[in-house]
Formats: C-alpha cells, structure tokens, sequence
C-alpha cells in the first residue's frame, strides 16, 4: 500500500485525467476508427464494429485466462473480428442487400455470439497486458498511473501513418481508394471489387477486434457485457469526423477518450454542478460534429465516392 | 410451374428468407443469452424421483435478473441467493433467466415461467420490472405470488397478490464507514454512485456518517457516473479520486468489480457492495457490504410452501430488514483492517443489531449548512422520510442536483 505517498494534486487532476484518459480511453476508439476507415475507403460501411468490439474483447479476454498469455489473447480478438468481418463483407456485397442494415444485424449478431461465449469469463480473472511505465521520473503515484502506456496505444500511434502512406503511396492502397471512389474506373482496371472489398472490410474487422483486446486486457481491463457502451458506433461516426483520413482518425480518437474522463474528474476534484453534461461529453461532442460537419448543400470533403452504394 | 414458383418467389429468395429466419432467430436467442435452467441440477432431479411425501407438493420458483448471473454484484446477490435457498429444501424447483431487459421482455419471460414451467411465486428482481409489467401481469394471474426488490407496494392500489422486499443495507455500509476511515491514512474516502436516487443517496450518507462517527474530519467525495453500468467512467472515477488522496473507495453501481480492480491497481483500499469481492482485491479490500438474499428468499418459500400468500394476507406485503433481519452481512475484514478497527465496527454493528445505535439521529445536517435531522429527533430505518432522501450530509463533497 503506498497510501503514504499519496499526495492530493488538486486542479492538477483534471487535466492529468484527461491526458490519461486520452491515452487509456482512446486506445479501443483508435482501433476502432483506423478499422472502419479501411472499410469505407474501399466503398462499403460496417456499422456491425460494436458487436466486432465485445467480440473481440471477449476473445481476448478468455484466452488470455485459459492460456496465460495476453498476446495470444490480442491476436485472438483479431481474428475473432476477422471472423465477424468475413461474414460482413460477404453478406453486405451481395445484391440488393444493404451494408447499413447487414450492419445492424452484426451489432446484435456479435454482440450475442460474445456474451453466449463470455459467461463463464466473467467472473476469472485473466492475465492483463503489460504497460510501458514512462512516469518513473515523477516521485507522484497520479502521474505514474496516467504514463502507464499500452503497447496496444503504441502499435495503434504507429498504424495510423503507416494507413496514410499505404493509401496514398502503395499500389494496393490505390485500389482500395479506386474501388471506393468509383467501382466502374476498379473493374476496368481489373480489379476485382468484391475481393478488394472483402479483404478490408476483414481487415478492418481485425483490428476492430484487437481495439476490444484494449478494453478487456489494458483498461479498464475486465470483461462484462456491457464494456463497450457504444464505443463501437462512435468509432463510427468519428470516421466521418476525421473526414477518412487516419492521421486525423489518431487525433479523433485521443480527443474522444480524453472526453470520457472529463465528467468523472470535474466531479472529484468538487465541480459538482452539470455532471451529467460532463459524462455525456462523448456523445455530446459526437452530436456536435455531426450538425458541424454536416450539410445538404455540399458533400463532405474526402468522402469515397461509391461509400455505401449498391454497386 | 407450381414446384418452380411459388406466390411468386424464386427458389433462391425462399432459401434466402429461411436462412435469414434462422440467422435471426439464432441471434435473438443468443442476444438474451436465456437460461431457464432448473439450476442446481440436483433440486430438479430430486423433486423429479417424486421428492419426499412429507415435503409435499414442489414449488417453482422463478427468477428474473436484469444482468448476468455472476457480475460480483446486484445479480449475483440475488442468484446467489436464488441458489442457496434452492440447495436449502429438496421441494423448490428453480427456473431462472438472465439478461432480461426492463421492457415487455420481461412480461414475455414471467409469462412463460407462469404457463410453461408452472412457477407460482415469481422474484423480478430489478426495480424497472414494477411499473408496469409485475402490476399488469399481476392482474391477469391472481394466483401467482410476485415478490418485487423494492418495488412501491400500495395498499388497496397495487394487486394483492404483489409483495415488496428490500434491506437497509445502508446499515452494512454505516460499518464498513467506520472500518473505511479508521484504516484511511488522509482521511479522505471516495464514493462511486450510478445515480442520485434516494436509494444511492442513502448508501453514501450512511457510509459517511458511519466514517465521522469515529473520525470526525473525514470527507467522502462523490462521483456520480450517471448509469448502472459505465466501466470506463467507473475506472476514470476510481482513477481521479486515487489522484486526488482519496485512499479508500467503495461504491454503489451494478458491477462493482470495475472499481474494485482499480482501486487495487493503485494501491489504495476499497470496501465492497452488494457480494464479496475479496477475490477482486486481495490486499485493499476491507470489508463490504453484502446482501444474504439466501436467507430472505429462503424464508419466504417456506411460508409459501407452508400454505401463507400474500392474497390472504399472512405474508406481509411489505419486507424491510437490515443488519438484525438478516438482509445484509458483512464481508469477512481484510488483512489491512487493524485490531482496533475491528472491534469498533463489531460494535457499531452490535448498536445497529440491537438498536440501541441509529443511524440518522439528530442533528445531522445536509453539506449545505441546513438541518435535515432535528436535533434530539432520530428517525428509525422504517421511516418514511428517509425512503424519499434527497440530500447528501455533512462532510459528503458532491452535490445531488445534475
């Protein structure tokens, strides 16, 4: 117990929540939104990421239990989304079968299949990820808890300009943004839409599933069926916000976790007043961006062309 | 052409629409993850030899949980209870289902407990299944006896055949106050609550006053996460109160296992809710406060069985209980609780068991300065007023109004 050492750090707390918060909550949404953005810039949506997210995080969580390693148990997320995601992407590109609403029907799909499989996991407790501690230097246990960093945020700050450069420099990149701008210009490149389709909506679903790995095995490092609390579907609409673009999907995603911790840590230092408004600052912060970004008038800037079309 | 078409559809879009039934239906069924087990094996099959004579005729039973049965929290009290009491006698016969959301869902799942599995006395143990489907299904079976987790019984209003129980639970939280702040080393406790209601509000008051009952200065932030269930705002709660010197935590939401962790990984102590959560946090955790549903529900399915219903009025329709009654216990105290420590919560709780200790006496004042509790006035736990708490007491940081 190191309760000796605790020191009170006051209004200092706030923001030190909110960069943890940032680091710690905004690992799953990163994850989250750098999958869905690899679906949508081939041209279809997957709105099913929330079911993929508890998959992925009852995957993860189970078989770090049963076989002790946390690693495996990331890996397993993966393809436990993948599963989802092949699944997806084969349904929603059929004829006359709308992504949107394939898409809802994952939500409920994966979220069945991770609480069928998730009952007895949660109850044990399985072996958590390792963290990266960066705040040996402080004497102050606050600041060595929120600079507790998961490998997990680190591999995502490392994807996202890897998915930048892969979409704008390399040939399999092109197709991918040549079957979501205009599918006709795909096909007579050769390019077969469905298995370019397929694979990044697959793709997406992985890391999708490893963002669940975030929440079961770093923080808050637990499974129950109610971990995501939409977490999968604002993932969503902060695609649109970082206008399908991953290096701003990488701010998106910190700015979003960093809103979590907002109400929580308004309270305890004793702003009493509004609290609701605080903890609903995510979804008060997604609204906003929606009225913001949204228009009849013009369409969003960087918006694949085919997104969400039959063809 | 008949066996190529028929009203019109293609063979494929036949398929299709078979497949999409049974992809839906598959998932319906997995989403509300429904067991109606006759758990404990070993009750169904007693009772299916054709049980003993002497015990009579069987019971059902059923059970409805608004989560997973094993959530180390509010579920997990009233499954654990619902087992217990089925392990006790040989005649009950258990059904259960968990998952059940507070909507027609659950009037579809009484139902079927009703029709298909004979139950007679239901327990719907979330608060949201009352106001309507308990009345409503109350109305159109008669005979069968619901009991409800405190739930608003009215006398002449709610159906006859409805009953009301819930525990003062508070009591448990008065002791695990005092055994918070005499281990806390600053003095200053944390509180994680779902919501202001009258129910949270009184939990954490209870602590409170339980703390300053032996240390006067202490202080107990409160955090409202604004649902029943947000485990990463819980974390985030759990977290800042860590950072701010808060060193002993507890709380009052569905699943306390999230606070709990938490508190552990930083280093600080806790203090449980609703089941022992030990296992959680093997160094911090103090003591909590339990409910022993075995015991209430064990007591009411004797009295049903014995031929007493709430219809005719021989079960009273209105259950309150704390510490005495057996509604709540306390969890085992862990290793950081000192010698000293234990004997002054072993004598709250001998105060609180045999009433010469009251919680709410006068003069307590709200955290605004105003007197909520005359001087010289103590309201009982039967008190009404204190069922309608709408404040927090001195030396509680929080503020009840959103």
């Amino acid at each position: 117990m190191a309760a000796e050492a605790v020191q009170a750090i006051g209004w200092w707390g706030v923001p030190l929540a909110i960069i943890a918060g940032t680091m710690r909550g905004g690992t799953p949404f990163l994850f989250v939104s750098l999958g869905e953005c690899l679906t949508e810039k081939s041209g279809k949506i997957n709105l099913g990421l929330e079911g993929t997210l508890l998959t992925g995080a009852m995957a993860a969580y189970g078989t770090s239990y049963l076989t002790g390693s946390p690693w495996l148990g990331v890996l397993a997320a993966g393809v436990a989304g993948a599963l989802l995601g092949c699944i997806h992407g084969w349904l929603s590109q059929q004829l006359r079968v709308n992504d949107v609403a394939v898409g809802i029907a994952m939500i409920i799909f994966g979220s069945g299949v991770a609480f069928f499989f998730g009952k007895p996991f949660i109850q044990p407790k399985a072996t958590q990820l390792p963290t990266i501690d960066l705040g040996g230097w402080s004497d102050t246990p606050a600041i060595q808890a929120a600079l507790q960093i998961s490998p997990l945020f680190l591999i995502g700050l490392a994807i996202a300009p890897l998915m930048a450069w892969f979409f704008k420099s390399t040939r399999w990149g092109l197709f991918i943004r040549a079957v979501g701008d205009s599918p006709e210009a795909a096909r007579a490149m050769g390019v077969s839409i469905f298995k370019v389709r397929m694979l990044s909506v697959v793709a997406g679903s992985f890391l999708a599933g490893i963002g669940g790995a975030a929440l079961s095995l770093y923080y808050p490092g637990l499974w129950t069926e109610r971990i995501s609390s939409g977490q999968g579907l604002m993932a969503v609409a902060l695609v649109i916000f970082a206008r399908w673009n991953p290096i701003a999907c990488l701010w998106a995603s910190l700015l979003f976790g960093g809103a979590q911790a907002i109400g929580p840590a308004l309270q305890s230092i004793g702003i009493e007043d509004g609290y609701y408004l605080f903890n609903a600052a995510p979804y008060v912060l997604t609204l906003v961006i929606m009225i913001l970004t949204c228009s009849p008038k013009r369409t969003l800037s960087g918006v694949p062309g085919a997104l969400g079309t039959d063809t | 052409m008949s066996n190529r078409r028929f009203l019109n559809l293609s063979r494929r879009q036949v398929v299709r629409g078979l497949l999409a039934t049974t992809a839906f239906g598959l998932t319906a069924k997995l989403g509300t993850g429904c067991s109606p087990s006759g758990s404990g094996g070993s009750s169904t099959d007693s009772t299916a030899e054709g049980a003993k004579p002497a015990d009579g005729e069987p019971l059902t039973i059923g059970f409805i949980y608004v989560g997973p049965k094993d959530d180390y929290g509010y579920n997990q009290a009233h499954a654990e209870g619902a087992k217990g009491t089925a392990a006790k006698f040989s005649w009950v016969k258990l059904v259960e289902e968990a998952n059940v959301p507070e909507t027609t869902a659950v009037a579809e799942s009484m139902r079927s407990m009703i029709d298909i599995d004979g139950a007679k006395v239901l327990f719907p143990t979330s608060f949201g299944y009352f106001d309507p489907h308990i009345l409503k299904l109350a109305e159109e079976f008669p005979d069968v006896q619901f009991f409800h987790a405190g739930g608003l019984y009215e006398e002449g209003k709610t159906p006859k055949n409805v009953g009301s129980y819930f525990g003062y639970i508070d009591e448990a939280q008065y002791v695990a106050g005092v055994v918070a702040a005499l281990t806390s080393k600053s003095g200053k406790l944390g509180f994680v609550g779902a919501k202001p209601i009258p129910q949270v509000l009184r939990n954490v008051n209870s602590y409170a006053l339980g703390a300053r009952s032996v240390r006067p200065d202490a202080t107990t932030q409160v955090v409202f996460t604004g649902n029943w269930a947000e485990p990463i705002k819980e974390a985030e709660a759990a977290n800042s109160m860590a950072d701010q010197g808060i060193d002993v935590i507890t709380c009052h939401v569905d699943s306390p296992k999230v606070v709990m962790e938490t508190a552990e990984k930083r280093g600080i102590y806790c203090t449980g809710y609703h089941a022992d959560q030990v296992a959680l946090a093997p160094e911090g955790y103090l003591t909590g406060a339990e409910w022993d549903w075995t015991n209430i529900y064990s007591k009411i399915a004797e009295e049903v069985h014995s031929g007493k219903s709430l219809q005719d009025g021989t079960i009273e329709h209105i259950l309150r209980g704390g510490l005495k009654d057996g509604f709540c216990k306390l969890s085992a105290y862990g290793p950081a609780v000192s010698e000293d420590t234990k004997k002054a919560a072993e004598a709250a709780k001998a105060g609180l068991i045999d009433g010469s200790l009251v919680i709410y006496t006068g003069e307590v004042k709200d955290n605004k300065g105003g007197v909520v509790v005359k001087a010289g006035e103590s309201l009982p736990q039967k008190e009404p007023k204190l069922e309608g708490m709408n404040y927090l007491v001195e030396g509680v940081l929080g503020s009840v109004g959103g």
